[in-house]
């Protein structure tokens, strides 16, 4: 039981995990225009996720089959993207803002 | 026939003891099970967030209207007691129940000070007036949207501060290291699985 895995270098994770972070903040700054930066936060994101459930959750160490049970959800997640998405094409984004002028920005 | 209904029966005789997945515990398989389930859940709010957000006019744009100082600084929080965490097992499988206590124990903190720093977060965004029906920026369903998946995410990490303190129970009761080895790793599962979450939510709804 006890030391059946082998134990990866936690720290190590702990260390990149912290600098990708830092990382995507600063992406949210980048001057590339929405699409570029939310793929590579998409990407940074997904990133750190798999690299806590590769190594803190000891995913790679188990069986293939658990592995295909732990990324299914994602898959699922995808996919529901997917159908939802369609939908966004039938709204204008250039006219259809109707908000009365009567909502100022709020200091914050 | 019989015979088959036989050999049927032998089959069952010896039907594993040991769950072929996860060899070491049927536990750990149950919990893998259940966070899947439960990313199933995360997974479709977050689609959901998303699809209400592609087909609105008027979202805001979250990072300037929640801020991500604070936020930076709980995700940090949370990966760091995802480190305090692993700790805890590794001296588990050393023998130590003493040191393993007193991770699960920093793992306990750094959720209970995450759950505090969010609840100053709402309060402070409540102020601003961001509420679950309206705020002054632009959709309502901003706000909605906001409240049920950070809710969400900080009701796990509520439970998961209490099931810390529940296994440390178990740690101290039990005289021998190994017997507690498994419910040790599979509280850590858990635990990992709400930060893996947060890294997900931060991303979608703060930076995105």
């Amino acid at each position: 039981m006890a030391g059946a895995h082998k134990h990866p270098n936690y720290m190590a994770i702990f260390w990149w995990l912290a600098v990708l972070t830092v990382i995507e903040i600063g992406v949210v700054f980048l001057p590339f225009g929405k699409f570029v930066n939310g793929t590579l936060l998409c990407a940074l994101a997904l990133g750190k996720a798999s690299m806590v459930a590769m190594y803190f959750m000891h995913l790679k160490f188990e069986t293939r089959t658990l592995g295909l049970i732990a990324i299914t959800p994602l898959v699922i997640a995808t996919l529901l993207v997917f159908v939802i998405l369609p939908d966004s094409f039938y709204v204008d984004h250039k006219t259809a803002n109707v908000k009365p002028a009567t909502s100022a920005p709020a200091k914050h | 026939m019989s015979q088959a209904a036989a050999s049927h029966a032998a089959a069952h005789a010896v039907e594993p003891a040991e769950s072929p997945l996860t060899p070491e515990s049927w536990g750990k398989l149950g919990m893998w099970i259940f966070l899947a389930g439960d990313a199933v859940g995360f997974g479709t709010l977050l689609a959901a967030y998303g699809g209400m957000r592609a087909t609105s006019t008027d979202w805001p744009v979250p990072y300037e209207v929640l801020g991500i100082n604070l936020t930076a600084a709980m995700t940090f929080l949370l990966i760091c007691s995802s480190v305090t965490m692993v700790k805890a097992l590794e001296w588990l499988g050393k023998g130590d129940r003493g040191k393993c206590n007193r991770f699960l124990l920093m793992t306990a903190l750094g959720g209970a000070i995450f759950v505090g720093l969010q609840a100053y977060e709402w309060t402070h965004l409540i102020h601003a007036g961001l509420h679950i029906d309206g705020n002054p920026w632009g959709a309502a369903l901003f706000g909605t949207s906001f409240f049920i998946i950070t809710g969400f995410h900080g009701m796990h990490v509520t439970g998961g501060v209490i099931y810390l303190l529940a296994v440390m129970g178990v740690v101290s009761r039990r005289p021998d290291p190994a017997a507690s080895y498994n419910v040790v790793e599979i509280v850590g599962l858990y635990w990992h699985f709400v930060d893996l979450v947060w890294i997900m939510v931060f991303t979608f709804m703060y930076l995105l």
